[in-house]
């Protein structure tokens, strides 16, 4: 049995403190007028955008000056909201993540993993207070609390004739209802696999075992479809005027290498503590060839999708990366690097996916890459150029960094981290690369 | 010059594996093992230095990107910059998007080909080779382990009766 250390239990209340704190500073000092809202542009860099924005003030009439400053001010106040919804969903996305890897795991009866089933159900414990966090936040975006949807708001919807075209999807009922129906299903999956998986070491045959096996093969299927539909509605739908096909996949690449370098993360930090005996180098390395691969692999998508849309330079298409290239150019080029090139040549090499501390160091570049990943997908929509990495977006990760932490470590002392009855750990537990 | 070798022969490759160990235990050099399929951890058992191959494809894979950016920088950027579909061909990176496929592309060409080649080389595998094959039941169902000898026949000769050897053979060699 895991026992939770007072350390890491008092590090990750602290780390939920100082972001808690964090996250209301963000809200407080969000401004709440234009006046505001323009103070607070001009006193950030009182040279560039100060000349800026008289400029502008000087070629357009008075009415589209106002339109401009009421906009901008949407984009400031957006800002504690977008770093608030980025982080939940980074986390989420990482249970969900080692949920879809969990499953894959039973449905190819693959002989390695047994051993690390516990850790990934202690992980996957997180989807349920992570996913009604996410779930909260879209309920006050629907009740008008931000802006973070633009489709959500009446006003924009009577004058845009291309969303009054997708209303039929995209409207507040329909939104919730969807996003109750995956939560649901995720959650339900979860815990009848787990509630089955504990049984299993009690019981004196397989079925158990063999149930698991099902469900998790049809979890898959509903897995693949909810994931797809989500990433249109939670990330998709903030630039409501853009569409791209493999967007669902992307976002499954994305979840699902952070899940998995998550995994080898708390299994080495566990194994580190003396709780997973049977835990060998060869279990270290096969996760660490996942890392590598699907790092690969999201690479793949992202230029694909990328590739295809600056080729063939359709105007509907290409303002997507025609914001993200002006305004993030650090921040979306940056992750390709942490994302592709870190991981590509640190991992490449079979002897250094067997050394500890080099996976842990490969996995915290991976995961911030994947969360820059996740920003550069929702700040563009929301704040626009008014984007910074500064005291509500660290105190979000703070913040959910600490909860996801207790979450997980409080639900790996609840079972033994070993199953027992499973009938491919002895196989794992002689697994040899 | 002619020397002495003796060719042990086993049915099972477990029979084998232990054979090895018990030969390198006794200080006895193996000069070759022939099976009719990889026996897992034979390398390790015999200490066979691990192969450098990887090594050899990733550098022929960056020789490969190498070729690649510098051909197409010549010749789309350099050469002739013409504007085809609008396409940016001022500098390389402005057009790099369209040119990465072909980079992909060979990058795996050179460190695929490459490699096999290298293989090819060092193993010495050609097309016409003369096969070099002691014993035909090797290609079968037979292991045969070779050891050379060095004045002590029968030591040799005992302690491979000892490890389940089904037949025992010593022949003059001549060396290439």
């Amino acid at each position: 049995m895991y026992t939770f250390s007072n350390r890491l239990k008092i590090g990750s209340i602290i780390l939920m403190a100082v972001g808690l704190l964090g996250i209301v500073g963000g809200f407080v000092m969000a401004p709440s007028t234009v006046e505001e809202a323009k103070a607070m542009v001009a006193a950030h860099d009182d040279e560039g955008y100060a000349e800026d924005v008289s400029h502008a003030a000087g070629t357009h009439d008075e009415g589209h000056d106002a339109s401009h400053d009421e906009h901008l001010l949407h984009q400031l106040q957006n800002k504690p909201w977008a770093a608030l919804y980025i982080a939940a969903f980074f986390f989420m996305m990482i249970s969900l993540g080692v949920l879809a890897f969990y499953a894959i795991q039973r449905a190819a009866q693959a002989g390695w993993s047994p051993l690390l089933f516990r850790v990934m159900e202690g992980i996957t414990a997180y989807l349920v207070p992570g996913g009604i966090v996410v779930f909260v936040i879209l309920l006050l975006s629907t009740l008008h609390m931000n802006h973070l949807f633009i489709w959500m708001d009446a006003e924009v919807v009577a004058h845009d004739e291309i969303i009054q075209a997708k209303s039929g999807y995209l409207n507040p009922t329909f939104f919730l209802i969807r996003a109750v129906f995956f939560l649901t299903g995720w959650i339900a999956y979860r815990e009848y696999s787990r509630k089955l998986s504990l049984r299993q070491d009690e019981s004196s045959d397989d079925s158990n075992f063999k149930m698991n096996f099902r469900i998790s093969a049809g979890f898959l299927v509903f897995y693949l479809i909810t994931e797809s539909i989500m990433s249109w509605d939670w990330i998709m739908s903030v630039d409501p005027h853009w569409f791209s096909t493999l967007f669902g996949w992307y976002i499954f690449a994305s979840m699902f290498v952070s899940g998995i370098t998550v995994i080898a993360m708390v299994t080495i930090y566990l194994k580190s503590k003396g709780y997973l005996q049977d835990v060998n180098d060869s279990h270290i390395h096969d996760l660490a060839k996942f890392m590598f691969g699907i790092s690969i692999f999201w690479t793949y998508l992202w230029f694909s999708q990328y590739m295809l849309i600056w080729y063939s330079n359709i105007p509907e298409e290409v303002t997507y990366y025609v914001t993200r290239i002006n305004d993030y150019k650090l921040p979306f080029f940056g992750m390709v690097v942490m994302n592709f090139l870190f991981p590509l040549l640190l991992l490449m090499n079979s002897d250094f996916k067997r050394v500890n501390w080099f996976v842990v160091m490969a996995g915290v570049v991976i995961l911030a890459g994947h969360y820059l990943d996740i920003f550069v997908a929702i700040m563009p929509a929301t704040v626009g150029d008014q984007w910074y990495i500064g005291i509500p977006e660290i105190s979000s990760v703070l913040f959910f960094a600490g909860f996801f932490i207790f979450w997980v470590f409080r639900a790996l002392t609840k079972a033994p981290l070993q199953p027992k009855r499973n009938p491919f750990i002895e196989e794992s537990k002689h697994f040899h690369y | 010059m002619a020397s002495k070798v003796i060719h042990a022969f086993y049915d099972d490759d477990d029979v084998l594996m232990l054979a090895v160990k018990k030969v390198k235990a006794a200080k006895f050099r193996i000069e070759e093992v022939y099976c009719p399929f990889p026996v897992h951890g034979l390398d390790k058992a015999m200490g066979l230095a691990p192969t450098r191959l990887a090594v050899t494809s990733f550098l022929y894979g960056c020789v490969g990107l190498a070729v690649a950016t510098v051909m197409m920088n010549y010749i789309m950027i350099e050469d002739w910059p013409q504007d085809i579909g609008g396409k940016p061909s001022f500098s390389y990176i402005e057009n790099m998007p369209a040119f990465v496929p072909i980079m992909f592309e060979l990058t795996i060409f050179f460190a695929a080909h490459l490699m096999v080649i290298t293989f090819y080389l060092r193993s010495r595998l050609w097309p016409f080779k003369k096969a070099e094959n002691p014993d035909v039941r090797t290609t079968d169902d037979h292991f045969l382990m070779e050891i050379e000898i060095q004045g002590n026949e029968q030591d040799l000769k005992d302690l491979l009766a000892n490890t389940g050897a089904v037949e025992i053979n010593i022949l003059e060699k001549n060396s290439h």
